[in-house]
Order: structure tokens, then sequence, then C-alpha cells
């Protein structure tokens, strides 16, 4: 299948690692991955911000980046809940009702990671080898808004090497939140706190999740308090392969760079 | 009595249509006095409150789950509830009238109530014309939302909660922190203190000693105050879970039986409901009895159901009164997106999940109305640039939506609230601004490559290091006080796939 990689403009700017991750992985079950170079952003900042007129032409232009693809697939599942529920709603309330139409027709082509290699593609195995402790955290989104169950647990179960271990409370949020993090930076640490205390409890080496950004909030917290445990995306995780671990791997997804 | 303020458009002035009156200030208890994340960083520096909450809503949220998923058919009960909710509030001025109809014809007088304001007068009369100086009250929201107390205190009359947890509240000159629980914020030992301070049972040299914290010892003590104030009550004040339009009946849901001594023993009884709790038919209630205890309890059955319908000579009060409330309601329901927010059966279900809530507690939400639903309904009640700061206390991870039990997408209302309070500034925000600057950036793929090429450069800063520097200026600053950020890459994803895909 041609599948055009949505970078999400949080992990293209700040985590580059997570989408050569996730390109690697489909190449490596045999699509062909396409990145539209003129993608940017979903627009979801600006709609829960409060800038939902704002976010019409970036809804606009993301649309346009991606028109015609066969499959879209981006390794977020916040991005992916806000195409599916914001982006036609904005657009429709600015009244770009051609626009609102793309949007949801392009929608139901976007798939979350995870959602896309269980459903749609059928694989759980995707030859991966990680030998690290890690725990599992469901980020809100792809929990609550995209349902996407117990796949990336389903695809975790099936890594070489790796150990799973429950989080307790895994369900409680982890405070990111967007721009709720620093609007309601104590409230938000406090909720990163018991995340932490609920990550560190399980003695992982790693905590993952399908959303770059609640990783970098909880990956930020655990650096911070020098805890050892570190953050690594669930796509990096599935495209690590036992060929390409180097002597001095340690917790390091081995991703071909 | 008087006339309905809820004749469509209502408020005119000539030609130009002024708005919905929303609740007004300086009466009641819908405003903080302090924005929400000043009010939780004082609330979560206390150690025992977060420890109170974090057991409360724990053991609630256990409890909730348990009985909801022994409902073979939960979702469609749910969404039956949400549709009953919609079909009314579409109808909301004729199912009003019609209950109006039906408890004047069963010997009620029913008052219109455009505000606070308005109700605290009503109700103080009425009770001034019964000669009585001392009210007992059933647990009411809607009351406490007027600040009803406070309008009879400065009447020279004393107004006695007698729901468990409200009398603590009151006892302790403290406000109450959550729908259901309003005490949730106490824990025993705290209860004790309260209680072994102020009941006049325990004062005094012919006071037994020795109050412990034991529970049944506590609810003992309360209940030797409250006995008293029962068999000597004149006048009780309550307010209503539902009433049903076709048969004129009041009913509140309640645990403890104290609400029912005041609606079965006074003389003369006064209800305050919020308009949005009429339902039109008898059998409407067969939904909601069951969505309410699961949902807020964790109980299977309510334990005390009172239902009345006007008058019954001979059988409890010979007087009653039903005073509609409006306050900001109308205002609610004429917000297409935000007037689901009136559906609410008030069960607190989305307080106990979520996870903002559980750290901060009630107050930091500065309204009667705390956690997520007091989020919207707080500001669309007074007005959004009167609570400002309640439609950003979220994390939006939805917990709320999930456990609602009439699906209210309370998310999805916070969203539109931020938005509706970005729109209303007149000046442009130093936010609104750089919010608009990154629009047009993102909405160009040029601007955007030259905007992600700049803050690549903030890995100048970390000289090396793998993440950037702790103390960074505002509005960083708020980010990296309590987490590492890390250090960008000299080089994006899409930008480093093209140029290798460049053929």
């Amino acid at each position: 299948m041609r599948v055009a990689l949505f970078a999400t403009c949080l992990v293209d700017t700040m985590v580059p690692q997570v989408a050569r991750a996730t390109a690697t992985l489909l190449q490596r079950l045999g699509h062909e991955v396409v990145v539209p170079p003129s993608q940017a952003c979903c627009g979801q900042m600006h709609v829960n911000t409060g800038y939902r007129r704002e976010a019409v032409p970036i809804v606009a232009n993301h649309v346009r980046a991606f028109a015609g693809a066969e499959a879209v697939v981006a390794p977020s599942g916040s991005c992916v809940a806000s195409i599916h529920h914001q982006q036609a709603m904005v657009a429709r309330r600015a009244g770009e009702h051609a626009l609102a139409d793309d949007a949801e027709a392009l929608a139901a082509r976007t798939y979350e990671l995870s959602q896309f290699l269980v459903d749609v593609l059928g694989v759980t195995d995707v030859g991966a080898y990680y030998p690290h402790r890690v725990t599992y955290h469901p980020t809100c989104h792809s929990l609550r808004m995209l349902k996407v169950g117990d796949r990336p647990l389903q695809l975790l179960r099936a890594v070489r090497g790796l150990d799973l271990v429950e989080l307790p409370g895994a369900e409680s949020c982890c405070g990111f939140g967007g721009t709720f993090a620093v609007k309601n930076a104590d409230t938000s640490t406090a909720m990163l706190t018991d995340k932490m205390a609920a990550v560190l409890s399980t003695h992982a080496e790693v905590c993952t999740a399908g959303d770059a950004s609640c990783l970098m909030h909880i990956g930020g917290g655990l650096s911070r308090l020098r805890s050892g445990t570190r953050t690594v995306h669930l796509a990096e995780i599935l495209a690590s392969t036992e060929e390409n671990v180097s002597p001095t791997q340690t917790t390091a997804p081995a991703v071909p760079a | 009595m008087s006339a309905s303020p809820l004749a469509p458009g209502a408020p005119r002035s000539g030609t130009t249509f002024l708005g919905l009156p929303t609740a007004p200030p300086g009466v009641g208890h819908l405003r903080g006095d302090r924005p929400f994340p000043d009010a939780a960083r004082t609330a979560l520096r206390d150690g025992q409150l977060r420890a109170n909450l974090g057991r409360a809503t724990t053991t609630i949220r256990g409890k909730r789950a348990a009985v909801v998923s022994e409902v073979p058919h939960w979702e469609q009960l749910r969404q039956a509830g949400k549709a009953l909710k919609a079909a009314t509030m579409a109808r909301l001025d004729e199912h009003l009238e019609e209950l109006e109809r039906q408890v004047t014809a069963r010997g009620g007088t029913v008052h219109w109530a455009r505000d606070a304001a308005e109700a605290n007068r009503i109700v103080t009369e009425l009770v001034r014309a019964t000669g009585s100086s001392e009210v007992v009250k059933v647990k009411s929201m809607a009351t406490q939302e007027i600040g009803l107390n406070e309008a009879l205190e400065a009447a020279g009359i004393e107004a006695v909660e007698t729901d468990l947890a409200e009398l603590i509240v009151q006892l302790g000159q403290d406000s109450p922190s959550h729908i259901l629980v309003p005490a949730i914020h106490k824990n025993r030992s705290e209860i004790r203190e309260i209680f072994s301070r102020t009941l006049p049972h325990l004062q005094g040299p012919g006071a037994s000693p020795g109050l412990t914290d034991d529970p049944r010892q506590l609810a003992m003590a309360a209940r030797a105050h409250l006995r008293e104030r029962f068999l000597r009550a004149r006048v009780a004040v309550s307010g209503a879970n539902f009433a049903v339009a076709e048969t004129g009946t009041l009913s509140v849901v309640e645990s403890e039986g104290n609400g029912r001594m005041c609606l079965t023993l006074p003389q003369t009884l006064i209800t305050v409901m919020g308009i949005e709790k009429v339902v039109p038919r008898w059998a409407d209630l067969g939904v909601f009895l069951q969505l309410l205890p699961r949902s807020s309890t964790g109980e299977r059955m309510n334990p005390y159901t009172s239902t009345w319908a006007g008058v019954t000579p001979g059988d409890g009060p010979q007087e009653f009164h039903l005073v509609l409330l409006d306050n900001g309601r109308t205002a609610v329901l004429a917000d297409e997106v935000g007037r689901e927010a009136l559906h609410c059966i008030r069960c607190s279900a989305c307080l106990n999940v979520c996870p903002v809530y559980e750290r901060t507690g009630g107050h930091a939400y500065g309204s009667v109305y705390p956690g997520p639903i007091g989020a919207v309904l707080s500001p669309q009640l007074t007005g959004v640039e009167d609570n400002a700061s309640l439609p950003y206390a979220s994390s939006l991870c939805g917990a709320c939506y999930d456990v609602c039990p009439v699906a209210i997408d309370i998310p999805s209302i916070l969203v539109h609230l931020r938005a509706e309070h970005v729109e209303a500034q007149e000046k442009p925000t130093a936010e609104a601004v750089a919010f608009r600057g990154l629009a047009r950036v993102m909405s160009s793929p040029r601007l955007w490559h030259l905007a992600q090429r700049a803050a690549g450069l903030g890995r100048l800063l970390a000289r090396g290091r793998p993440t950037l520097p702790a103390a960074l200026p505002p509005p960083a600053s708020a980010w990296t006080r309590t987490r590492d950020l890390p250090t960008p890459p000299g080089r994006t994803f899409v930008q480093q796939w093209n140029e290798e895909h460049r053929s």
C-alpha cells in the first residue's frame, strides 16, 4: 500500500526520530511511504486553545498537503482524533463547507499508527526486537476519542525480548493537555507527579505511548528527576530490530538512521 | 404568579437585542475571587486535602464502575436520558407552563424568579409571612447557587442545613467543595473537631466529653442536634432533582432521610428549582432514577426518593411554594453548543473521575458547581468573561464525558467556551497575536519550514546536552520549571526525508 505519513508538527520539529521510525516500520512491512513536503499541523492546538477561526487555514493546508492520499498514517492518537473530530467542525462553523467535506473525506482515510497496523494491515507481530522492561501509558485521546483499546498492547506483546509491565492507574491523564501544561502548569505538574510515581513503581526502564506530546511531558519530568527511566514512542519500539542493535545500545531504539 | 421571563428573545430594548440575561454579580456563589490557576496553586500545596480527595474519589469511582458495569444496556439508557433532556429543552417553556398549571391545580403556588436576587427575595418574603425565624433545609444546589442562606440571615432568619455533609460545612463556616459530597475535603478527625467545637449539645459543663472520630458516633452527634430542629421547624426549604410537568410532582432524591424529615414535618414547604429540572412525563423518572444513583453514590437504587404534588389536607406541609429559578439558564439554552450543560442531573460522576478535580478540590473553581460540569456551567450562567479561567481548567482528557449518565460532551463544550472567550476580546492579547502569527505560519509550507529552522536554532542553547536549560524566559519557563525540554534537532524529518528522496 502507498502510505502518506503525517509526521505531526511536534514530532517533525522536536522528535523527528519518531517519524523516521514510523516510516522505517511501514517500509519494513512492505509498504511504500510518501511524505508530502507541504504538511505542517492538524490545527488541534489552535482549536483547543480557543482559536478555532484561526485554525481554518491550518486545516486547509493539511487537506491540500494530503489531497489524493490513499491512506494517511500519523504516530499520534491526539492529532488523528483532532482530524476526525475537529477539522470538519471548525471548517463548517466558519462556513467553509467544501473544505469541511474534504476534511471529512480525508479523516476517513486517516489512521493512528496502532489502528493502521492492527485493523488495516492486520498485523500484530511486526518483527520488532526490544529487550527491555517497558510499561505502556494509554494516552487520553487514543483511549477515549479513538478507542484504540488494547491494540498497542497487542503490538507490544509480540515484540521479542520485551518485558511488558502493567502501569497502575494507567487510564489517568498524565497532565499534558496541550496548552493546559503551561496555562495550568501547577495542576499539570501535580498530575505528572502522580503519573511518574506510577511509572517508577513498575521499575520499568522505559515508558511508552502513542503520543509524542504526552511522552515529552512524562519524559521531561522523569529526566528532570534524573530517574533513569526514559520515554520511547511506540513507533520507535516497533521499528527496532535485532540487526540494528549496537554494542552500546542501552534503551535507545535500534532503528536505522 | 408573575409573568414568565422565558418568552423567546424576551429582553429587548427598542429594536436592539441585548442578549439574554446572565446570573447577576454580587449575589450567590457562581464566581470565584481568583482565577483557577492561582486558587489551584494554593490547594495543590495542601497535603491533607490531596490525601482526603484522592482516597474519596478513588473509592467512589470504583463503586460507580462496579454498579454501572452490572447494567447490560447502560449505553442505551444513557442515550435515552440524553434524548429525553434534549427533547425537554427544545420545548422548555411549554413544559414549565404545564408544570405551573398542575402544581397550582393541586394547591401549590408557583413563583417565577428571573435571577438569584429575585429568588432570594421571594423566599425571604414567604418565610416572613409565616412568622418563623428559622427554616430547615434539604440539601440543594440551587439555594447554594443563589446564596439563599446569606439572604435569609440578612433578614434575621436562621437557615439550618440538615444534610450531614452540608451541616459539617455550615458548622465549619466553610463552603461546599463537591456537588454530592459537600464535605469531601474533610476527613473524620477534622469533622470530629468541628462537631465538638460547635454542636450546642456538646458544649457547656453538662456535655458528655470524648466524642471520637468513629463514623457512628459522629452520625449520632449530628442526629441528636438535627432531631430537635426537625421537630420544632415550621418552614422547610428544598431544592428538587426532578419536577414532572404532567402531574405537577416534585421529587427529591437523597440518602439520609433527613431530607424527608424536612419535606414532611413542617407546615410550609418552599422548593427552589432550576428551570432545567422539569421532565415532561412521570414515566421519564424511570430512566433518570436508574441513571442517577449508580452514577452518583454508586448505589443500585436511591435510598430515599420523595415525591409530592401540591398539598394533601391533613398530611404533610399544608402550604407549598415552588420557585422556578432562571439565573442565566435561558442564556445557556440560547447557545446551541453549550446548552447541553443544562442536561446535567447533578450526579457528580464527572467530578469523581476528573484528574484536575482530584488534585485541586472543588474550592479552586470558585463556584458551587466545581469539576468538569462546573467548568462548563458556571461560565455560561455568569457569562464567560466572569469565569474566563474555568474553561481552561481541564486537560481535555475526556473521562468526564465517558461517565456522564446523560452523555454531556463536556470536552467539546470546554473547547467551545475557550473560543467564546477568545472571540470576546476586543483588544488583541499577546497570546492572540502569537496564535494568529503561528496560524499564518502553519498554513504556509514555506513560512513553516523557516519557522522550524528557527526553532532548531534552540539547540544552540543546549550546548551539546540532550535537554535545554531549565531556566528559560516565559512563556517557556512555565514548562521548564518542572519538566526538561528536549534539545531540538538540526533538521526536521520532513526536510531530511525530502532531501533523501529528491529525484
